[in-house]
């Protein structure tokens, strides 16, 4: 059942990445070229999310639990460390150099680009290596 | 050149923000791929495994639903450059774990939360991928 329920939310999230446009590299660059072929549709996307989102997620905590059971799991740091600079702003260069955010990427996966089947393996690699850092092993998962 | 195509973004924006409020309201999690992405590698942090699984073969069926329904096949223009889309694999995926999050869990859910450190996390990200993008068309590039 979690499994299915899953696959469904999943699918979801795929179509809005389809129908946004973010499941093209080329578009979500322009969006990031402001002083080239700016695009500004990425923005309305975020917009999009955001405003569904923040309502969404007012009225679902609300019910005080989640339909499965056990509890909402919210993070709950506040600090603001080196890491959560460091980490954004390497998967920023990514993002500009190839065009995906990891969402996109997997969405795009069986489309079968070249450039895609290059990202994927990679991405993985990297979110592989960063879990296993010493570093990152210490701290709740 | 991409058309811009405010409509059709911002309703694809919607069902993003749709799928976010069902997966709360369902699990009570984020709907942050790197986060559910990466926890289909070892090390396991719970029993969670399927529901991950079955969260990103949905994102993965969404072009062939999507064309099941439409009849229209997704357009893409993909850099061509292997080495290239490598390296920025690479740091997509390392970047996004270090820093707790992608575009979705810090830039979506985050923001969504209101959270100081998501709105750290995407004003970083944003800055530097204007900045690549930048440099690679205007300063490197042709």
């Amino acid at each position: 059942m979690p499994f299915l329920a899953n696959l469904a939310i999943g699918l979801i999230f795929g179509l809005g990445l389809v129908l946004s446009g973010m499941a093209n590299p080329a578009k979500v660059q322009n969006f990031l070229d402001l002083f080239g072929t700016w695009d500004p549709s990425l923005a309305f996307v975020m917009g999009g999310a955001i405003l569904v989102t923040f309502i969404g997620y007012r009225l679902v905590w609300q019910r005080g639990a989640p339909v499965s059971g056990g509890s909402f799991q919210l993070p709950s740091r506040t600090d603001i460390d080196s890491r959560i600079l460091l980490g954004p702003a390497i998967f920023g260069i990514g993002w500009g150099l190839g065009g995906y955010c990891p969402g996109p990427a997997l969405t795009a996966l069986g489309l079968a680009a070249p450039g895609t089947l290059a990202f994927v393996p990679a991405m993985l690699a990297g979110m592989w290596l960063a879990r296993n850092l010493p570093e990152h092993r210490k701290q709740p998962a | 050149m991409t058309e811009f195509t405010p409509l059709a973004s911002l309703a694809g924006g919607a069902l993003i923000g749709l799928s976010a409020v069902l997966l709360m309201a369902y699990q009570g999690r984020i709907a942050g791929i790197s986060g559910i992405a990466s926890r289909l590698l070892p090390p396991y942090p719970d029993n969670a495994f399927s529901s991950r699984l079955g969260f990103v073969l949905g994102l993965m069926a969404a072009p062939f639903a999507a064309y099941l329904v439409t009849g229209v096949t997704v357009v893409q223009s993909v850099p061509s450059s292997l080495p290239l889309m490598a390296m920025a694999g690479l740091l997509v995926g390392f970047g996004s774990v270090y820093g707790n999050g992608c575009t979705s869990g810090h830039g979506v859910c985050g923001l969504s939360r209101l959270s100081v450190r998501s709105l750290v996390a995407t004003l970083a990200f944003m800055a530097t991928a204007f900045v690549t993008v930048f440099l690679v068309r205007h300063v490197f590039g042709g």
